[in-house]
């Protein structure tokens, strides 16, 4: 994290939320707590169905939790309709008014304001410039290409000046150029208008470029929020490590603690030190991890675990090595490719494999 | 965590949707009731109460309108006896909604089905041309009608002109002439679902039982009626439920005498002046609807479960 | 390949016979003799005697209030009872709802129309009201369910999450029905008040059941003049009367096209 102390624009406190009662009953979000500071680019990440419309829906009004708590800069809003928070959407399929000029649409939210005509005006013609539609001012919505639509959406939820925009899965209908256009526009937008965004994707790749932090849900619940570098690095759970890029899971047996660092035993009888997640009951079996990339190929018989090499695959970039362990089970590394270097290594050959310091993690479960 | 009034907040909007709901029913509810379904029941009431010497009604029991709808009093003989003219009036009624129906099936399939294989854009244009009529007045094509078939009519000119005959042909005022008119005015009511249902038929089917040497005739059998079923049963009801309950039809086309049953049931809040036998009338006519619609029900069930 | 040749040839017929008639009979209303069946030259004088003729202005001027009256209120309450019926979770009573508001559409008319009329009899007793309220009341009940379809129809189609945006964008529930739902779904509201007219308009068989003395509309006043020796200025308003359903529903399908 970066230090610095923000406020919360909104929380969630123990937020749960059930549709459906009896046999047919489905816990959408289970006992959620979660604080979102302001003018921070936050990302909800997560697989389908885990919830994340749900929570964004709470925030927006348009649903209301079944337990808990949502707060607003301080004030419960729990309750309060979609229309009485200072909480905008852009919508995932734009919902743009088909009956409006994109002017129209901007200025919306404004009037619905009572926000004075000349003010209007004003604030659309920013807007405008803003998202760079100028030219489209008094075109009806329904004859703009996807991605104009999608800026006219953003521009209208921003023109109020919301605490809070909502975003749930913007990007997901435009191709492939356009979304990685849009990734940049959005970081923008954030940035010159200093309003909080709750971003929704389930693209990790997404998440870790765009965000100041984010929050990875599973079924309900919200596993670990952190930002992007403590995400990757620092998996706290199982689910956030195997849900984000690629990782080695290693058994192992806890040896001793010294604060956040723990000494733990390998299954290959080597000791290792290895981060601790926060708030870690005390257990004797452990799992950690350590990312591909944070390891290196050492000479049969060095580092911390031995194995044959089972197969070479090379991407460009890098190259990955499937090694299998003396102890059982495999170990990929990913190692960068220098320029006309040749492949030293063969297929069956035994190896070491020698950690980075700090690479290892602890995981909570 | 959420106060007990919170959560009672969520049921109290639950609560005021389901009441918002009715409240933009009610006034709907209210028009129809007073307006369409609560009189059914007054009517009802009325069927058995004694008959008016001017018309309306005594507020005394009495079961003669039912009576009255099978039987007739012979003041001669002192007895009850079958009311032939009710019974005659029934039959006519059925055997020409049945003859129309049957009709308006024959022309309106062939009509459906050309309708159905024209192309994309001219097929707006044709159906437009079958359902202008249906959206005009009922009595003004029953009038076009009868000009048509009366004796100085264009038909009775035209045959006598070419020499097919020397004398106009009685058509109006025949059962033929209700029949006729019948069809007339409710072919749209056909056309129109079986042209729906033909309209998702997808046509390479025909023409792949041409290619399996299969006649005419039976392509048409085997392969286009059953699949079109559903929309022949939904016009033949269609039709034959107003025919059923026709009354200006056969007013026009029929003269005073070849009545059918919606004539004979205004008749008796007429000259008849027996409102409980009219009201007896109309129930027996609208259970008879009642049935023809459950039988179609009950066909349309039997359709959609026998292809599943 | 896919020709039936004899089913097109039935059609062709089908068509043909459709509009025979009524081409015979909007030609004889420019009849300028005095008969049906024998035509003496062009003239407009029976449009011009139908013009004249009080009976007829009078006919007409009531066929018009009642057909407003009974269209306006009817699309009210469709609009009303489609809004409360559609996009939203089946509810108890659904199935009652339903088949009330379809009730006219399958009880036959006469059976309606003599129901009316005993229970209008008992009010007039009661009440000593004569007016044309009966009228409006009868027809409003009938054309409801033409109204109700297209609005249903068009609501139907229409995305939710407009609505929801406006409530996000600081729309108040009313706000939101004024500025979003009513404008989309406005041509299904146009389509069903058109629709509502035509049929209140062409009504034959309730209005002659329910009508007071002196309450004729002009099918009634037509289906009276039916008796007598009929002259072609039964075809003159028949024809005006078919322009104005075919002007209206030709309108109707164009706003359906527009949408479509
Ligand atoms: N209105 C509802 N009624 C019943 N169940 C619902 C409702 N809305 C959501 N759910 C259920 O709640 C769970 C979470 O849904 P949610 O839409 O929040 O998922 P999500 O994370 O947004 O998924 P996706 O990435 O597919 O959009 C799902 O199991 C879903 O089926
Ligand atoms: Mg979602």
């Amino acid at each position: 994290m970066d230090g610095s102390v923000r406020d919360i624009a909104v929380e969630a406190e123990n937020v749960s939320k059930i549709f459906g009662s009896g046999s047919d009953e489905v816990r959408a979000l289970d006992d959620v707590s979660v604080g979102i500071q302001d003018n921070e680019f936050f990302t909800l990440l997560g697989p389908s169905g885990c919830g994340k419309t749900t929570l964004l829906r709470l925030i927006a009004g348009f649903d209301h939790p079944t337990k808990g708590s949502i707060r607003l800069a301080g004030q419960d809003i729990s309750y309060l309709p979609p229309y009485r928070r200072s909480v905008n959407t852009v919508f995932q399929n734009y919902a743009l008014f088909p009956h409006m000029t994109v002017a129209q649409n901007i200025g919306f939210g404004l009037e619905m304001q009572g926000r004075s005509r000349a003010e209007v005006r004003e604030t659309v013609g920013n807007m405008l410039a803003l998202v760079r539609m100028e030219a489209l001012a008094n075109r009806r919505t329904s004859q703009i290409s996807g991605g104009q639509q999608q800026r006219v959406a953003l521009a209208r939820a921003l023109a109020p000046r919301p605490k809070v925009l909502l975003l749930d899965e913007p990007l997901s209908a435009l191709d492939y150029k356009l979304r990685k256009d849009m990734q940049i526009e959005l970081k923008r937008l954030q940035h010159e208008t200093g309003i909080t965004f709750v971003f929704v994707t389930h693209d990790q790749e997404e998440a870790l470029t765009m965000s100041d932090r984010i929050a990875v849900m599973s079924s309900g619940k919200i596993l670990q929020v952190g930002s992007p570098r403590d995400i990757y690095d620092r998996p706290s759970e199982r689910f956030v490590a195997d849900f984000i890029g690629d990782t080695n899971f290693l058994e192992a047996e806890v040896a001793g603690k010294e604060g956040a660092t723990a000494r733990i035993r390998l299954a290959s009888g080597v000791e290792v030190e290895a981060d601790l997640p926060s708030g870690m009951a005390d257990a004797r079996q452990v799992t950690v991890v350590i990312r591909p990339e944070h390891a290196a190929l050492a000479p049969a018989g060095q580092g911390e675990l031995q194995g044959r090499i089972a197969n070479i695959v090379y991407f460009g970039t890098d190259t990955h090595y499937h090694v299998d362990l003396d102890t059982g089970g495999q170990f990929t590394l990913r190692l960068q490719n220098p320029r006309g270097g040749r492949e030293l290594h063969g297929e069956g050959e035994p190896v070491g494999i020698a950690f980075e310091p700090g690479a290892l993690q602890v995981l909570r479960d | 965590m959420a106060e007990p009034g919170e959560a009672s907040a969520l049921e109290e909007a639950e609560a005021r949707a389901v009441r918002t709901r009715w409240a933009l029913l009610v006034p709907a509810m209210l028009v129809l009731t007073i307006g369409a379904a609560g009189p059914l029941l007054v009517m009802l009431v009325y069927s058995f109460l004694e008959a008016g010497d001017y018309g309306g009604v005594e507020w005394v029991f009495s079961t003669d309108g039912w009576v009255q709808v099978f039987y007739a009093y012979d003041i001669f003989d002192e007895e009850w006896v079958a009311a032939d003219a009710h019974l005659s009036i029934f039959w006519r009624s059925v055997k020409l909604s049945v003859v129309t129906t049957l009709l308006a099936l024959f022309f309106g399939f062939p009509t459906a089905y050309f309708i159905a294989t024209r192309s994309e854009k001219s097929r707006n244009a044709w159906l437009f041309l079958i359902t202008i009529p249906f959206w005009t007045n009922l009595l003004i094509r029953t009038f076009a009608m009868m000009e048509v078939i009366r004796n100085e009519g264009v038909v009775n000119s035209v045959l006598i002109g070419i020499g097919l005959i020397d004398e106009p042909i009685q058509i109006l005022y025949t059962d033929t002439a209700i029949a006729l008119g019948m069809v007339y005015v409710y072919l749209p009511l056909m056309v129109l679902p079986i042209y729906a249902s033909m309209e998702k038929f997808d046509f390479r089917l025909v023409e792949a039982a041409y290619d399996l040497y299969a006649t005419r005739l039976r392509v048409l059998w085997r392969v286009i009626l059953p699949l079109v079923k559903p929309g022949i049963v939904a016009g033949s009801i269609l039709v034959f439920i107003p025919s059923l309950g026709a009354y200006v039809t056969p007013r026009v086309l029929g003269g005073g005498k070849n009545m059918m049953l919606g004539n004979l049931i205004e008749l008796q809040f007429g000259q008849g002046r027996n409102w409980p036998l009219g009201a007896a009338l109309s129930i027996t006519l609208l259970v008879l609807v009642m049935v023809a619609l459950l039988f179609y029900v009950r066909a349309a069930q039997r359709g959609s479960s026998g292809h599943g | 390949m896919k020709r039936q040749a004899g089913f097109t040839t039935v059609a062709i017929i089908c068509f043909v016979c459709l509009y025979a008639p009524i081409v015979v009979l909007v030609a004889y209303s420019f009849n300028a003799g005095e008969s049906i069946a024998v035509w003496q030259g062009f003239s407009w004088r029976w449009y011009a005697a139908a013009w004249e003729n009080e009976e007829v202005q009078r006919a007409a001027w009531l066929s018009v209030l009642v057909a407003v009256q009974a269209s306006f209120y009817a699309t009210v309450v469709a609009t009303m009872a489609a809004l409360a019926t559609t996009r939203n979770k089946a509810f108890r009573g659904q199935t009652a709802v339903f088949a009330l508001i379809n009730q006219p559409l399958m009880v036959p008319e006469i059976v309606t129309g003599v129901a009316l009329l005993i229970v209008f009899a008992m009010v007039k007793v009661a009440t000593g009201y004569n007016g044309l309220g009966y009228l409006v009341l009868a027809h409003t009940a009938f054309c409801i369910p033409f109204a109700y379809l297209p609005i249903r129809a068009r609501l139907e189609g229409m995305d939710l999450t407009l609505e929801t945006a406006a409530a996000d964008l600081y729309a108040t529930p009313w706000k939101t029905f004024r500025r979003v739902t009513l404008p989309l779904m406005w041509p299904g509201i146009l389509a069903g008040a058109m629709l509502a007219f035509v049929i209140s308009l062409d009504d034959v068989v309730i209005t002659e059941l329910v009508k007071g003395p002196g309450q004729d509309t002009l099918p009634t006043y037509m289906l009276g003049q039916l008796r007598r020796v009929v002259t072609p200025e039964i075809n003159a308003i028949s024809s005006a009367l078919l322009a104005v359903s075919v002007v209206i529903v030709s309108l109707f399908f164009l706003l359906n096209r527009k949408r479509g």
